[in-house]
């Protein structure tokens, strides 16, 4: 750390600490107006807010589960939360993880930690078709199809990379989804190497995962390999930059042991500029090396794919304006945002403006590319954009979220910071409608705090998080409403519900399942040696066949349709003490494959509520025990 | 010896069209629905809905009604409705075939006769549907499985209009096909009023 660097630091910190303090002495209230002002502030918030029993909310949110391993979705103005899509983690409200097909996505895991949720788009817009996901944990992605709200496939574990917490993001047209390790290792992944040994035998890695533009199916595209930085968060970029993508590092400092502290010496990491499309044609041309089955690049033999630029300090947050140009960085331990202009990045990389390199990556000489320094306040994070030309940064030290304008940016960075709303407490990822679009949405913001610090009604030492509706339209922000979210938010979509098209039940016509059965006379009981196959149907309010008979060891594979096609008319299939619990959705064939080790008789019954004639809807499993002269099943057909 | 000579007369050119314009009635009464129920309960704000055509049956919301129905009523014992069961839809789509070759015999051949058979004929065929219906009506809500979890009174469901049915509003109308076949009904007798002024049986 240079001298000059130390006190450009401080210079930057101590106007902004004099704010603080100034703002501390003044209560946190209306400032003036008294009772009448604030009563009217808190009705026209509750008007703004409030959506009608039967009436739908204006935008979908769709915000990330963080380590529970769902992802859930709520209305906003209402913030009510509509629906909980199980990702990660086995989830027996919508049997997810106990049927055959997500139980053999699920594979070993039961958790995954998801944090950013991103839409496919379509020319740098959300075009409402797919949702991808992260988990930071175990190194996969996910795609939630949108048609169905359902989890389709889990990409992954992700060779060579290791924590993959900068990601998903979705390049302008859905052609990639990106991976970085959040966590360098050893690769491949398995390998050993000592601690020691870090700065040299430890490796980050960047991924391009593959999109099928008409399935959405994932597949593994190229990686880059690069110094043992910690790769954080990332943003794609559209138009003029659309080949590109940006990523922010921490510990450049190829530190071990107490990060806190050893990943914190230098003033500025990095961030990188990344050419996906370059990665792509050089993986496609056969460069690189394949390591744990994977192409992957080194940055030296491709020259022009990518470039450092210093960053500052243990960044966070990179952003991308709508229109491709600013490259918005926020860095944890720095009290003012960083803008980037792709144009001068481009007259950089093309004048060779570099200060050196790092491991043969180009570092771009940061004042050459750096067109402000917008001091937003203490610890930024990250960078939302409106429709009006303002930008919105979460401030975590702070526990506030700053308005600026974007530009001009003419040296008078701190003229563009206009409004700043606190928050409760501790905000990470803040979202507005279509704020990382090409033609974002504005109107709210939601930030979305880690702490909520007693807030709610006393639940006990486990507190929820909470997630503040903010209303940005104007020049200011108004707080509207708080909500308390589960564990945890980090980042979310907001979009206008007209971009999505959802089902409301499978049609029959569409159900290719060759195991679906649509009339209670085509429900039966196959025997093959010790395996017993089963097609049951469910309607209201039985099942066909009721009685299962087996013997004690048979393999037993249930086919279950819910041959209803009315809205909203789901039925259930738990089967007491064997652990089992399908729900099948109007028009679903689900499939549940077990060994009927024990014996005796089993009640199965259904567990999604649907009719007055519900608690009657079950049926018997019947386990003849091993040795007792079972013969082969011939269990009836049951009828109505 | 006089009404056979009436029988005899001549149709004016007028009447003729009249008469091919009315056929076409005919025709596209198969493509509307005869008769139509829907169901409205505190859940179904939105209804549940059936079809009646000349020929076939559609539940509403993409066909899926036609099955929601079923799945309701066999809670009180009802025997599925399904379009197999409606011989109506057999026979009435021939009789309009039919009906309309007697149009095209009047139209043709213009004899008043050819304008009173038509008209006797469809307006007893019209009546004999209806009845039929009624009566399929009456033994959908009479023959009720005596093993119906629900225990109900026999009813039959309204032919037309309004009727309470456990939670349900049942609301019974005709459809636009009922329409036409009622027009082109009305539009014969007219025919045959004004057609008998022109040439009044007295006269003769």
């Amino acid at each position: 750390m240079t001298s000059k660097e130390t006190v450009m630091t401080l210079r930057h910190w101590l106007p902004v600490a004099a704010l603080v303090a100034g703002a501390g002495c003044a209560p946190s209230k209306a400032p003036s107006g008294g009772q009448g002002a604030k009563l009217a502030d808190v009705r026209e918030a509750a008007l703004r807010t409030y959506v009608e029993p039967g009436k739908l909310d204006e935008y979908y949110l769709f915000y990330s589960g963080g380590h529970s391993g769902n992802v859930y979705v709520a209305g906003v103005p209402s913030m009510r939360h509509i629906m909980t899509i199980p990702v990660f983690a086995p989830y027996p409200a919508t049997g997810y993880g106990f049927d055959a097909e997500t139980k053999h996505m699920l594979g070993q895991y039961t958790w995954g930690d998801v944090h950013h949720p991103a839409m496919s788009k379509t020319k740098g817009d959300y075009d409402g078709r797919w949702l991808f996901v992260n988990d930071n944990a175990n190194n996969r992605l996910a795609r939630i199809d949108l048609r169905d709200f359902k989890t389709r496939q889990i990409f992954g574990p992700i060779a060579n990379s290791s924590g993959n917490h900068g990601s998903a993001f979705v390049t302008e047209n859905t052609e990639y989804a990106l991976v970085a390790s959040r966590f360098s290792i050893p690769i491949p992944r398995g390998r050993y190497a000592p601690l020691a040994k870090y700065a040299t035998q430890y490796h980050g890695v960047l991924s391009g995962v593959q999109i099928d533009g008409a399935t959405g199916t994932m597949s593994m595209g190229w990686q880059i390999v690069t110094p043992p930085f910690d790769w954080d968060l990332a943003a794609t970029g559209r138009e003029i930059s659309r080949d590109w993508a940006v990523w922010s590092s921490y510990n450049t400092e190829r530190a071990t042991g107490r990060l806190e502290v050893t990943a914190s010496q230098r003033d500025r990491d990095y961030i990188a500029f990344v050419n996906w499309k370059k990665a792509a044609e050089a993986a496609a041309a056969g460069k690189g090396k394949i390591i744990g089955g994977v192409r992957v690049l080194e940055p030296r033999e491709v020259p022009g794919m990518m470039y450092l630029v210093p960053l500052a300090k243990s960044p966070h947050g990179a952003d991308i304006s709508p229109d491709g140009r600013f490259v918005v960085g926020g860095g944890k331990l720095a009290p003012y945002v960083t803008v980037y202009d792709f144009e001068k990045f481009f007259k950089a990389v093309e004048a060779n403006d570099t200060t050196g390199s790092d491991e043969g990556i180009p570092v771009l000489r940061y004042e050459s590319i750096r067109v402000a320094e917008v001091p937003v306040g203490l610890g930024p994070l990250h960078t939302q954009f409106d429709d009006q030309g303002y930008a919105y940064t979460s401030l975590f030290v702070e526990s506030a979220v700053a308005k600026w304008k974007l530009g001009p940016f003419d040296g008078h960075d701190s003229a563009l910071v206009v409004a700043k709303v606190p928050v409760h407490f501790s905000v990470g990822h803040i979202v507005v409608a279509g704020g990382d679009t090409r033609h974002p949405w504005g109107k709210y913001l939601i930030s979305m705090n880690k702490l909520s610090k007693g807030r709610h009604l006393n639940v006990g030492p486990s507190q929820p998080e909470s997630s503040e509706l903010i209303d940005i339209t104007g020049t200011g922000m108004k707080t509207l409403y708080e909500a308390y979210t589960e564990p945890e938010p980090h980042f979310a979509q907001l979009v206008k519900a007209d971009v999505l098209r959802p089902i409301e039940v499978y049609p029959k016509a569409e159900n290719k399942n060759p195991n679906a059965i649509w009339a209670a006379s085509d429900g039966k009981i196959t025997r093959r040696g010790n395996v017993v196959e089963v097609k049951l149907y469910s309607i209201r309010s039985y099942f066909t066949p009721h009685a299962i008979e087996v013997n004690q060891g048979d393999s037993v594979i249930i086919h279950v349709t819910n041959a209803e096609q009315e809205r909203d008319m789901l039925h259930g299939f738990g089967l007491a003490s064997y652990n089992i619990n399908l729900v099948m959705d109007p028009g679903e064939t689900k499939t549940v494959a077990f060994r009927a080790k024990d014996a005796g008789v089993y009640p199965f019954y259904c567990t999604n509520f649907c009719s007055a004639m519900h608690q009657e809807m079950q049926g018997y499993l019947l386990v003849k025990p091993r040795g007792a002269g079972a013969s082969a099943s011939a269990a009836q057909s049951g009828g109505r | 010896m006089s009404l056979t000579s009436w029988l005899e007369q001549v149709l004016s050119p007028r009447a003729r069209l009249a008469v091919l314009g009315a056929g076409t009635f005919l025709v596209i009464a198969l493509f509307f629905p005869l008769w139509q129920i829907t169901m409205f309960a505190n859940q179904f704000p939105e209804g549940i809905r059936l079809s009646i055509y000349a020929y076939k049956l559609v539940g509403g919301n993409g066909g899926a009604d036609l099955q929601g129905i079923n799945i309701l009523n066999h809670y009180i014992g009802m025997h599925e409705i399904q379009a197999a069961d409606f011989v109506e839809m057999k026979f009435i789509p021939f009789a309009l075939g039919v009906f309309f070759l007697l149009t095209l015999r009047a139209a043709v051949f213009a004899k008043m006769r050819d304008l009173v058979d038509l008209t006797v004929l469809f307006v007893y065929f019209s009546a004999f549907s209806v009845g039929v219906f009624w009566y399929r009506m009456y033994t959908y809500g009479h023959q009720l499985s005596p093993e119906a979890p629900i225990k109900v009174a026999p009813f039959t469901p309204p032919l037309l209009g309004h009727q309470h049915i456990a939670n349900f509003d049942v609301y019974s109308t005709p459809g636009l096909g009922t329409v036409l076949l009622a027009a082109f009904a009305l539009g014969l007798v007219t025919l045959l009023v004004l057609e008998a002024r022109r040439n009044p049986l007295a006269r003769l």
